[in-house]
C-alpha cells in the first residue's frame, strides 16, 4: 500500500468511484438502498481510523459524534423547518463542537482511561435522548419532516459522491506530513513533542476532522432515512460496527474503512436468511478476522507486511 | 425513613457491584486485560440459571451452581480463544495489542448478548431467589434475597482476600500483579498465573451474575451498561486496585440508589457517569490507582 503513491491511489478510487456511479442503471432500488447506507457507515469508518489508525486515540464511541451531528440536524429541522443544507451544516457544526469536548479529555488520559470516556459519553447522550423525548423523540426516535430525495439514484449518488470527497479529504490528510505527526503523536507522545511538533494541536485538529465528517455523515443519513433514532445511530452496537467494519478493512489504511463497511452491510444482507442469527454470525467472522488476520482485509488484498 | 431505605438498598446494590468489580480488576491488575466482555459472561450465568429453572425444572441451589458454572467455563474459554492468542499474537505490534484485546473481548461480548437473544430472546429474565420473604429493618420493608445478597457477595469477596493473601498459589497471583518478570524469575509459570486469575474470574462473574438475576433481573440488554458500571468502578477506583474497586463500588451504588430514589430512577446511571469523568479530569489515576 505504502508503496503506490498518494496520486496514484486517489486516482484509481477515482475510477472505482465513477464506475460505482453508474450502477443505479443496473441494480434494484433495494440494493441502492444497501449501498447508500454502507457508504455513511464508511465515512463514518474512515473518521474513526483517522482517530485510532493514526493519533492512536481508542475511540468507543464514534457514535456520540455521529448522534451529536444526527440530532442537532434533525431536531432543528423538526422545530424550525430550516433548510436541508443549513441543517446539516449546523449537524456538522454541533459534532465539531462534540468533538471539542471529546478531545478534552484524550489530551489528559490516555488509552483504557480514554476508551473508558468515549464509552461514557455514548452512554450519556443515550440517557440525554431518551430522558428529553420531547425535544428528541426519545427512544421511538425522532421523525423529521424534510428528506432530501425521494429517489433511490439520488439518494445513492449523493452518499457515492459523499463518500468519495471525505475519503479523498481524508486519505490525503493521512498521507500528508499532518498525518505523519499524527502518527508520531499516536505512538509516542513525549518523543513527538521532543522532535517539536505540537502534539495537542495535531490531536485537536485529528477530533475535529473526525467529528466534521462523523456528524455531517450522521445529519445526511438523519435526512436519507427521514428518522432518527438511538438503535440507528447512537447505540454501542452501532458503534462496535464501524470500528468492525475500519478494523476489517484494515487499520491506518482510511480507504480499508470503506471496504470494511460495504461488507459488513454486504455480509449482514447475505446472512439474512439466518433471521435473528445473522448478527452473531457477522460478529464472529469479524472476531476471526481480528484474531487470524490483524491488519485486514486491505492488508490481505496488497498483501503487505507491517513495516515494523 | 427514607433515609434508611437509601441506606439499606444501597448497600445491597453496591456490595452486588463490588463482587462485580473485583473480578474485572483482579484480571487487569495481574494480566493487563480490560476484558470488554464482561458484562456478557454476567448475563449469561444469568440466563444459564434462569433456564435450568425455567426449562429443566432445577431448584434454586442447582441453577444457580449451573450459572457459576457457566460464568467459569466462559471465563476460561475467553482467556483461551481470545486473549491468549492475541497476546501470543507475531503479527500484532506490542502496544497495539491492547487496543486488539479491547476491540476482540467487545466483539466477543455482543457475539454472548446476540447468541442469548436468539436463543431465550431479548426478555428480561429473573433468577427464582434462593432465599423468598421480607425482613423488617428500622421500619424498612426488606426483602431477605437483599441481606442474602449482601452477606454472599462479602463472603466471597472475604473468601478471594483470604485466598490472594494467605495461600502460597495466591501470593503467586499477588506478585504477579506487581511484578511479573520477578515472578518467572522465582520458578512460577506465568501462564498458570494468568490461569487461575480467569478461573477466579470465572466464579467471580458467576456468583455475581446469579445474585445480580435474582436481585434485579437482566435481560440481553444489560450487556452494554454492566460492562460500562464495571469499568466505571474500576476506573474510579484505580485500574488495578482491588480495595479501591470496592470503595468506588459503594460510591457508585449509593449515588445510583440516590439519583433514584430522590430525583428520578430515569436518570439512575447518570450522576455516576458525571463523577467518572470528573474523577478522569482531576486524577486521572483513580482514587487508590498506582500508576
Amino acid at each position: 500500500m505504502r508503496s503506490f503513491s498518494t496520486a496514484r491511489v486517489l486516482l484509481f478510487a477515482l475510477g472505482v468511484i465513477v464506475l460505482a456511479s453508474f450502477l443505479p442503471l443496473g441494480v434494484s432500488g433495494y440494493i441502492l438502498g444497501l449501498l447508500t447506507i454502507a457508504y455513511y457507515f464508511g465515512v463514518f469508518a474512515m473518521s474513526w481510523d483517522l482517530l485510532f489508525g493514526f493519533a492512536g486515540e481508542v475511540n468507543f464511541g464514534p457514535t456520540f459524534l455521529i448522534g451529536t451531528g444526527a440530532y442537532a440536524a434533525g431536531i432543528l429541522d423538526n422545530l424550525y423547518q430550516l433548510p436541508i443544507w443549513i441543517c446539516l451544516v449546523a449537524g456538522a457544526l454541533a459534532a465539531v463542537i462534540g468533538g471539542v469536548v471529546l478531545a478534552l479529555p484524550a489530551l489528559r488520559v490516555r488509552g483504557p482511561y480514554f476508551g473508558l470516556t468515549t464509552l461514557v459519553a455514548v452512554l450519556m447522550l443515550q440517557n440525554f435522548i431518551v430522558v428529553a423525548a420531547g425535544l428528541t423523540g426519545g427512544e421511538i426516535g425522532l421523525v423529521v419532516p424534510d428528506v432530501i430525495s425521494v429517489s433511490d439514484t439520488t439518494n445513492y449518488e449523493i452518499a457515492l459522491w459523499f463518500m468519495a470527497i471525505s475519503g479523498a479529504i481524508l486519505f490525503s490528510l493521512s498521507r500528508s506530513p499532518v498525518g505523519l505527526i499524527l502518527q508520531a503523536s499516536g505512538q509516542d507522545a513525549v518523543q513527538a513533542g521532543a522532535l517539536g511538533f505540537n502534539v495537542t494541536k495535531h490531536k485537536l485538529a485529528a477530533f475535529i476532522i473526525s467529528a466534521f465528517f462523523s456528524g455531517l455523515a450522521g445529519a445526511l443519513m438523519v435526512f436519507y432515512l427521514g428518522t432518527a433514532s438511538v438503535g440507528t445511530l447512537v447505540d454501542i452496537t452501532v458503534g462496535v460496527q464501524i470500528i468492525i467494519a475500519a478494523v476489517l478493512g484494515g487499520r491506518r489504511t482510511i480507504l480499508g474503512a470503506v471496504l470494511g463497511a460495504i461488507f459488513l452491510i454486504a455480509m449482514s444482507e447475505a446472512l439474512r436468511p439466518l433471521g435473528d442469527l445473522s448478527n452473531f454470525v457477522v460478529f464472529a467472522i469479524a472476531l476471526i478476522v481480528v484474531l487470524l488476520f490483524p491488519n485486514g482485509l486491505l492488508g490481505l488484498l496488497t498483501g503487505t507486511k507491517e513495516n515494523i | 425513613m427514607l433515609f434508611w431505605q437509601i441506606l439499606i438498598d444501597g448497600f445491597a446494590i453496591s456490595s452486588l457491584y463490588a463482587l462485580g468489580a473485583t473480578g474485572f480488576a483482579l484480571i487487569f491488575g495481574v494480566s493487563g486485560v480490560l476484558n470488554l466482555s464482561h458484562g456478557a459472561l454476567m448475563v449469561a450465568a444469568v440466563v444459564a440459571a434462569w433456564a435450568a429453572g425455567a426449562h429443566l425444572h432445577a431448584g434454586p441451589y442447582a441453577g444457580a451452581a449451573l450459572g457459576v458454572a457457566i460464568g467459569f467455563s466462559t471465563s476460561l474459554l475467553t482467556y483461551f480463544v481470545i486473549v491468549r492468542p492475541l497476546q501470543h499474537s507475531r503479527k500484532i505490534r506490542e502496544e497495539e495489542k491492547e487496543i486488539f484485546i479491547l476491540t476482540a473481548t467487545l466483539l466477543w461480548g455482543i457475539m454472548i448478548q446476540e447468541l442469548i437473544a436468539y436463543l431465550y430472546t431479548n426478555n428480561a429474565k429473573t433468577v427464582a431467589p434462593i432465599v423468598e420473604g421480607v425482613v423488617w429493618i428500622v421500619g424498612v420493608r426488606t426483602p431477605s434475597n437483599e441481606i442474602f445478597t449482601a452477606v454472599v457477595c462479602w463472603l466471597v469477596i472475604g473468601l478471594l482476600w483470604l485466598l490472594v493473601n494467605r495461600t502460597r498459589a495466591g501470593k503467586a497471583v499477588l506478585a504477579a500483579s506487581m511484578n511479573p518478570r520477578g515472578v518467572t524469575l522465582l520458578g512460577i509459570e506465568l501462564s498458570q498465573v494468568y490461569i487461575a486469575v480467569w478461573a477466579i474470574y470465572g466464579v467471580l462473574v458467576g456468583i455475581a451474575g446469579v445474585l445480580l438475576g435474582m436481585f434485579l433481573g437482566v435481560s440481553s440488554y444489560s450487556v452494554g451498561p454492566l460492562t460500562a458500571s464495571a469499568f466505571a468502578i474500576v476506573v474510579l477506583g484505580g485500574l488495578g486496585s482491588v480495595s479501591g474497586a470496592l470503595i468506588a463500588a459503594y460510591v457508585v451504588g449509593y449515588l445510583e440508589t440516590m439519583t433514584a430514589y430522590l430525583i428520578s430512577p430515569a436518570y439512575r446511571t447518570i450522576p455516576a457517569l458525571l463523577l467518572v469523568v470528573a474523577v478522569m479530569y482531576v486524577r486521572p489515576r483513580g482514587l487508590l490507582g498506582r500508576r
